[in-house]
C-alpha cells in the first residue's frame, strides 16, 4: 500500500519534468518576436534589442531553460514581460477565480448528471433513459463556444437577466459574484454533466445486474431502499475519482467559456499570453495547470486505491 | 493451430458486430446522419446554390428568403452553399487529423507495450506529460507554430490527440500479450513483430474503431475551437468553426448567421458521438 | 485580529457609499499593460492615463494645442528649443509639488529607463534644463516640429520623481502623477479603479467621483453589458452596432473620424520575397491595384458607411489632408489597360492579414474586387504577433495593415516612408519623398509644411507604394444619463466635463 502510493509519487516526477520540457518548447515552436509582439507599434530597433537582452531572449533556448527551471525550483515562475507582473502573483490571483468556476461547473453537473444517471438506468429503455442519453449526447457535441454566444444572446439581451459578462468578487458581493458565474459555470459544465451522467448509468446497470442487489431484492426489500442504500452506493466509487479527474479537465476546458464571458481566470490569461507571446505566463500557467492534474490524477488513484483494494492501479 | 484460430476468432466476431451495431436505434442515427453528411460533403459542388465565396455587395447580411434560404452573410456569400461546402473542411478535419493521430499513436503504442522497460516508461511519463497540458493550449500553439491553415489546424488536432492513442494502444497491448495464444505464438519461436502484426494488432482493431469515432467528434470540435480563434480555415474558404467565429460579431442584427454553422456541428458531432457509443457497445459485450 | 478587521469593514462601508453617487463605469476594447507612462505601448493604456497623469500640453476636439501642465511654450529663434512655462501651484497624488526638476526628471525617465518605449518618440531631444523652478527649456540638436505634439501624450506626462524613485520599474503598479483622478486598485484583466483627486489644479472641472474601467475585449458582449446596465459608457463600439445603437432609445451615440488609418504595404524592395513579388515590378501594375479598389464599398460593406473612405495618411477631414490629391475613382477598365501596359494578365500575389474579423472581411472584399481586373490575390491570415516578424523580415507580397494615429501627421508618414524609416517594411525609397520629409520637419510654419506634404502625396500617388483604403471612425456608446462627453480625434476619453445625470 504505502510503496504504491510512494512508486506512484515518484513516477509523477519524471512527469512534471517534461511537463516542463513540453511548455519550453512551445517557446521554441511559436514563430513570432516575444521583443517585436511587445513593441507592437512602437517598432524602435534599439528598444527591440534591449528587451531581448533584459528577458534573456538573445540567450540560446537551453540556457534560458536552465534559467527557467532554476527560478522555478527557488519558487519564482518570472516575470510577465506584457504586465511586467511576477508570474507568481498573476496565477495567485486567477487560481480562485478559475477554481470557483471548476467548482461550479462541478456541482452542476453532480446535482444534474447524477440523478439523471440514476434515472436512465432505473427506468432503462424508456422515454426517459433515451431523453437522458440525448440530452448528455447533445453536453457533449454541442461547441462551448456557441452554447455560451446562445446563452448571452438569449439570458442578457433579450431577457436581461443576467449580465453578459464581468467579474465580481465573491468577498465584494456574493449574489452579484454568483449572478456572473452562473452562465459560465452552466456552459463549462456541459461536458461534465454528461459524462457524469453515462458514467452513473453505466456503473448502476453493472451494480443492478449484480448477485448481492437481486439478493436485496429477493430478501423482498423495496425497491428505493434497494437503489439507494446498496446499488448507488457502490455504483457512485468510479464517478467520485471521476470527479477528481474532471476538475483537472475542466482548468482547461475554462480556456473558451472564459474567453467567451471574459472571466479574468486561468483560461484567458493563458489564451491572451500565447496570442502575445507572454512566454513566462505561458510557461506557468501551463506547470501550475499540469501539476495539478497530476496532482488530482494521483488523487483519483488513492482513492480508488484505498476504495477498493482489490484494484493493483 | 493456435494462431489460425485466433484469426478466425476475429474473422467471425466482425459481421455479428456490425449485425449488432445495427440493433441500436441511436447507432443507426448516427451512422445515417454521419453518411448524409460525407455524401454532402463530397457533392458539394452540385448541391450548393451558389458559389460559396461568390459576394454580392448588395445582399449583406440578409434574413433567409426563397432565394438565400438560410440567408447571407457579412459580404453578401449564400449561407446554404458556405454550410454545404464547410461540411468538406469540417469533416476532413475530423477524420484526417484523427487519421494523422492513430498513424503516429499506434506505431508509438506498439513499440510502448511491446518494449515494456525503461522505453515503455519513458515513453508513458512523456504521454503522461502531454496528457496533463491543457488539450487546447497544446493545439493553438501547434497551430500558431505551423501557421494558420486548415491543413495546419489538423495536424496540430492530430498531434495533440495522438498521446490517448498511444496510451490505449499499450493497455490493449499489455492485456492481449498475456493471453494464452500469444505466449502460445512466442513459445513457438515466432519473431516479434510477426506477433505484433499477426496476434495483436487484430485485437486492438476493435477499441482504436471506437477511440477513432470519439475522437473525430473531438477533432470537428477542435477543429471550430481553432477556426474559432483565426487558427484554422482560411477565407475566403468556409468553414462552420470561421463562419461561427465571423457571426459573433453580428449576434444581434444577423443571429441566422450563427444558428446554421452551431446546429451543423452540433450534430455532426452527435452523430459521430453516437455512433461511436455503438460501436463500443456492439464491440465489447461486456457493456450494456 | 477581530478588532482590526471591524474598523475596516466600516472604512469599506464608506467608501462603498461614497461611491454610490457617481461611479462612472467605462467598457474598455482591451486591457490596458503597464501603467507605466515610460514604459506604456498600448492604446488602451492611454484612456487610463488621461485621467491619471496630466501632460505638459494637450489638443483639443479640432487638434490645437492647449495648455496643461505647461502655461505658456515658445520656440528658439532658430526652431532647435522650446521653452515651457509650468503651472503654479499644481501637486501630484502624494502630495509633492509639480515644479520643472520634475519635468525634467520624467524626461529624462523617458528618455533613458531602460525598455522605454518613450524614447523613439522624443530622441531628438539633447538636453533638458532647469531655468528656473517654473521654467524648462528643452533643447535638440537639429530643428524637428513635430516635438510638441508628442509632449500632448504619454512622453509629455509628468510623474512624481519621489514615488517613481522608489518604485523603480514596479511604478506602474500604483502610478502617481498630477492627474484629476488618482489609481485606487487594478484587478488585471478585469478592472482598474481610479477616484478623484481633490487638490487637483482644475478639481472643480471634474464631477465624477470614481471611474472604473473594465477591460471587455468582445464587442458584443461589451455592448450587452452596456444594455444591461453593468457600464455607463463604452469606446470602440464595432461598426456593425452603430446602425442599432443609433436607433435604441435608452442609449446615447457619439462618432468622431479618428487620427489613424488602414493600408495595403506593399513589399517592393524588402528581401528575396520582393525579387518574385509581381507589384514590386512595375509601379503601373500597383497603380491598377489602387484603381480596382472602391473605397466607398468596402466602407459600405464592411463599415456600414461609418468609417472614412482615404488615400493617403491622414483622414480627408484632416487640416493636413492635400486637397489637390483627392481618392481616385474606381475604374476597372483603365486598371486592364494598365496591366496590358505592363506586360502582364493575371498577376497573382498573396495579402498577409493579421487574425481578426474585421481584417478578414476588408481583404475578402478587396479580393474579389480587384478579380475583376484580373488579379488572382490569395488570402494568407497570419496571427498578429508573427505578422509582425514577417513584415520585418520582407517575407510578404502585400500587408494589409493600421495604424493607430499620430496627432502630428510626420507620426502618421516618416517612420513608413523615409528610406531607414522603422516601420517601412516594403524598404519604398524615394530621393524626393526624402527631401520633401526633412522640409516638412524643419518649420513649425503651417503653409511651408503644407506644401512638403502636398510634393509627397503626388509621389505617392505615382508610386503607390502603399495604397491607404480607409480611416477608422470612433464609436462610442453611453447610458443616456452620462452628460458632456466630448469626442476627440486621438479616440481617448476625456473625463472633464462628464456628468451624470
Amino acid at each position: 500500500m504505502l510503496t504504491y502510493i510512494i512508486r506512484r509519487i515518484l513516477i509523477s516526477i519524471p512527469t512534471i519534468v517534461f511537463v516542463s520540457i513540453v511548455v519550453f518548447g512551445l517557446q521554441l515552436l511559436l514563430p513570432g518576436d516575444p521583443a517585436l509582439a511587445l513593441a507592437g507599434e512602437e517598432r524602435d530597433p534599439q528598444l527591440i534589442a534591449e528587451l531581448r537582452r533584459i528577458y534573456h531572449l538573445d540567450q540560446p533556448i537551453w540556457r534560458q531553460y536552465l534559467i527557467w527551471v532554476g527560478n522555478v525550483l527557488q519558487g519564482n515562475l518570472g516575470e510577465s514581460i506584457r504586465l511586467k507582473m511576477p508570474v507568481g502573483d498573476l496565477v495567485t490571483a486567477k487560481l480562485p477565480v478559475t477554481m470557483q468556476l471548476a467548482s461550479m461547473a462541478i456541482l452542476i453537473a453532480t446535482c444534474v448528471g447524477i440523478p439523471m444517471g440514476i434515472v436512465s438506468a432505473v427506468k432503462k429503455e424508456t422515454i426517459l433513459d433515451y431523453g437522458a442519453n440525448v440530452v448528455a449526447l447533445s453536453g457533449i457535441s454541442v461547441p462551448s463556444f456557441w452554447l455560451g454566444i446562445m446563452m448571452i444572446l438569449l439570458f442578457s439581451v433579450n431577457l436581461g437577466w443576467l449580465p453578459a459578462s464581468g467579474f465580481v468578487k465573491p468577498s465584494e458581493s456574493l449574489s452579484q459574484n454568483l449572478k456572473t458565474m452562473i452562465m459560465p459555470a452552466f456552459v463549462l459544465s456541459s461536458v461534465t454533466t454528461a459524462i457524469f451522467m453515462r458514467h452513473t448509468r453505466s456503473a448502476m446497470l453493472a451494480v443492478l445486474r449484480s448477485d448481492y442487489v437481486r439478493t436485496a431484492r429477493a430478501k423482498g426489500l423495496r425497491e428505493p431502499r434497494v437503489i439507494f442504500r446498496h446499488a448507488l452506493r457502490n455504483a457512485i466509487i468510479p464517478v467520485v475519482t471521476l470527479g477528481a479527474i474532471q476538475l483537472g479537465e475542466l482548468m482547461s476546458g475554462a480556456v473558451l467559456t472564459e474567453q467567451i464571458f471574459t472571466i479574468p481566470g486561468f483560461g484567458k490569461l493563458i489564451v491572451d499570453a500565447v496570442f502575445n507571446r507572454d512566454y513566462a505566463v505561458v510557461q506557468g500557467v501551463v506547470l501550475c495547470t499540469a501539476t495539478g492534474f497530476i496532482f488530482l490524477n494521483l488523487c483519483a488513484d488513492l482513492i480508488y486505491f484505498l476504495v477498493n483494494p482489490r484494484m493493483r492501479g | 493451430m493456435v494462431a489460425v484460430a485466433a484469426t478466425e476468432d476475429v474473422l467471425i466476431q466482425r459481421p455479428s458486430a456490425f449485425r449488432r451495431l445495427l440493433r441500436r436505434k441511436g447507432a443507426v442515427v448516427g451512422l445515417v446522419v454521419v453518411v448524409v453528411f460525407v455524401t454532402i460533403a463530397l457533392l458539394a459542388p452540385w448541391l450548393a446554390p451558389y458559389d460559396p465565396i461568390a459576394t454580392n455587395f448588395l445582399l449583406v447580411r440578409k434574413a433567409p428568403s426563397a432565394l438565400h434560404w438560410l440567408g447571407t452573410d457579412e459580404i453578401g456569400r449564400d449561407l446554404a452553399s458556405r454550410l454545404i461546402y464547410g461540411a468538406r473542411a469540417s469533416l476532413q478535419a475530423g477524420v484526417i487529423s484523427v487519421m494523422i493521430a492513430i498513424a503516429f499513436g499506434v506505431p508509438l503504442g506498439l513499440l510502448s507495450g511491446y518494449s515494456k522497460g525503461w522505453v515503455d516508461s519513458l515513453m508513458m511519463r512523456i504521454v503522461d506529460a502531454f496528457l496533463a497540458c491543457p488539450f487546447l493550449i497544446l493545439a493553438i500553439a501547434m497551430a500558431a507554430f505551423l501557421g494558420p491553415s486548415l491543413t495546419n489546424a489538423m495536424i496540430a488536432i492530430g498531434l495533440t490527440q495522438m498521446p490517448i492513442f498511444v496510451r490505449l494502444i499499450r493497455g490493449q497491448v499489455l492485456a492481449v500479450t498475456v493471453e494464452d495464444y500469444v505466449e502460445a505464438a512466442r513459445a513457438l519461436g515466432n519473431p516479434h513483430l510477426r506477433i505484433a502484426v499477426r496476434h495483436v494488432l487484430p485485437n486492438i482493431v476493435a477499441p482504436v474503431l471506437v477511440q477513432a469515432t470519439l475522437a473525430i467528434a473531438q477533432a470537428t470540435l477542435a477543429e471550430a475551437a481553432l477556426s474559432f480563434l483565426g487558427l484554422g480555415q482560411q477565407p475566403p474558404e468556409p468553414s462552420w468553426g470561421s463562419m461561427l467565429n465571423v457571426a459573433r460579431q453580428f449576434i444581434s442584427q444577423a443571429p441566422w448567421m450563427a444558428w446554421w454553422p452551431g446546429l451543423a456541428i452540433a450534430t455532426v458531432v452527435l452523430a459521430f458521438n453516437l455512433l461511436g457509443d455503438g460501436l463500443r457497445d456492439a464491440l465489447d459485450p461486456k457493456e450494456v | 485580529m477581530k478588532r482590526v478587521v471591524l474598523p475596516l469593514l466600516a472604512l469599506g462601508l464608506l467608501t462603498s457609499a461614497a461611491s454610490a453617487q457617481q461611479n462612472l463605469r467605462i467598457g474598455l476594447a482591451e486591457d490596458p499593460d503597464i501603467l507605466d507612462p515610460t514604459l506604456a505601448r498600448t492604446f488602451v493604456g492611454r484612456i487610463v492615463f488621461m485621467g491619471l497623469c496630466d501632460k505638459l500640453l494637450d489638443i483639443d476636439k479640432d487638434l490645437k494645442l492647449v495648455p496643461q501642465l505647461a502655461t505658456e511654450w515658445s520656440w528658439s529663434p532658430d526652431q532647435t528649443a522650446v521653452t515651457f512655462k509650468l503651472r503654479q501651484g499644481v501637486k501630484f497624488h502624494d502630495g509633492e509639488a509639480m515644479d520643472a526638476e520634475a519635468v525634467r526628471y520624467s524626461l529624462d525617465r523617458h528618455l533613458n529607463l531602460q525598455g522605454s518605449f518613450r524614447r523613439s518618440e522624443i530622441n531628438v531631444v539633447k538636453s533638458i534644463d532647469v531655468v528656473d523652478p517654473r521654467t524648462v527649456k528643452v533643447s535638440m540638436g537639429a530643428p524637428f516640429a513635430p516635438l510638441l505634439a508628442q509632449f500632448t501624450d504619454r512622453a509629455g506626462m509628468i510623474l512624481s520623481p519621489k514615488a517613481a524613485k522608489d518604485a523603480g520599474t514596479s511604478f506602474g503598479a500604483k502610478p502617481i502623477c498630477s492627474g484629476p483622478y488618482k489609481f485606487v486598485e487594478r484587478v488585471q484583466q478585469d478592472r482598474i479603479v481610479v477616484e478623484k483627486f481633490k487638490e487637483h489644479w482644475n478639481a472643480g472641472a471634474y464631477h465624477v467621483d470614481r471611474v472604473t474601467y473594465l477591460p471587455i475585449v468582445d464587442g458584443t458582449v461589451r455592448l450587452a453589458n452596456l444594455r444591461s446596465g453593468q457600464l455607463d459608457l463604452l469606446e470602440r463600439l464595432q461598426a456593425s452596432d452603430v446602425a442599432e445603437v443609433k436607433k435604441d432609445s435608452k442609449l446615447k451615440f457619439a462618432s468622431l473620424t479618428g487620427l489613424g488609418y488602414t493600408g495595403i504595404t506593399i513589399n517592393v524592395a524588402n528581401g528575396d520575397r520582393a525579387k518574385t513579388n509581381v507589384l514590386a515590378k512595375d509601379k503601373r501594375i500597383r497603380q491598377a491595384l489602387e484603381l480596382s479598389i472602391d473605397r466607398d464599398a468596402i466602407n459600405q460593406v464592411v463599415f456600414t458607411g461609418e468609417f472614412k473612405a482615404g488615400n493617403q495618411w491622414v483622414p480627408p477631414t484632416n487640416p493636413w489632408y492635400v486637397k489637390s490629391a483627392p481618392i481616385p475613382k474606381r475604374d476597372v477598365a483603365k486598371a486592364k489597360d494598365l496591366l496590358k501596359a505592363a506586360g502582364v494578365t493575371n498577376p497573382s500575389f498573396t495579402l498577409m492579414v493579421p487574425t481578426g474579423n474585421e481584417a478578414q472581411q476588408v481583404a475578402q472584399v478587396v479580393q474579389s474586387m480587384v478579380k475583376e481586373s484580373g488579379f488572382d490575390m490569395k488570402i494568407q491570415q497570419v496571427e498578429f504577433a508573427t505578422s509582425l516578424q514577417s513584415a520585418q523580415k520582407g517575407d510578404f507580397d502585400a500587408f494589409l495593415i493600421g495604424w493607430s494615429g499620430r496627432v502630428d501627421p510626420d507620426g502618421n508618414l516618416t517612420a513608413f516612408i523615409a528610406c531607414d524609416g522603422g516601420q517601412n517594411d516594403g524598404k519604398f525609397c524615394s530621393p524626393q519623398v526624402e527631401a520633401a520629409l526633412k522640409d516638412t520637419r524643419s518649420t513649425s510654419d503651417f503653409e511651408a509644411r503644407a506644401l512638403a506634404y502636398e510634393k509627397i502625396a503626388k509621389v505617392l500617388a505615382d508610386e503607390m507604394p502603399r495604397p491607404y483604403l480607409y480611416h477608422p471612425t470612433w464609436f462610442w456608446a453611453m447610458n443616456p444619463k452620462v452628460d458632456g462627453f466630448i469626442p476627440v480625434p486621438d479616440g481617448l476619453i476625456r473625463l472633464s466635463g462628464i456628468k451624470m445625470n
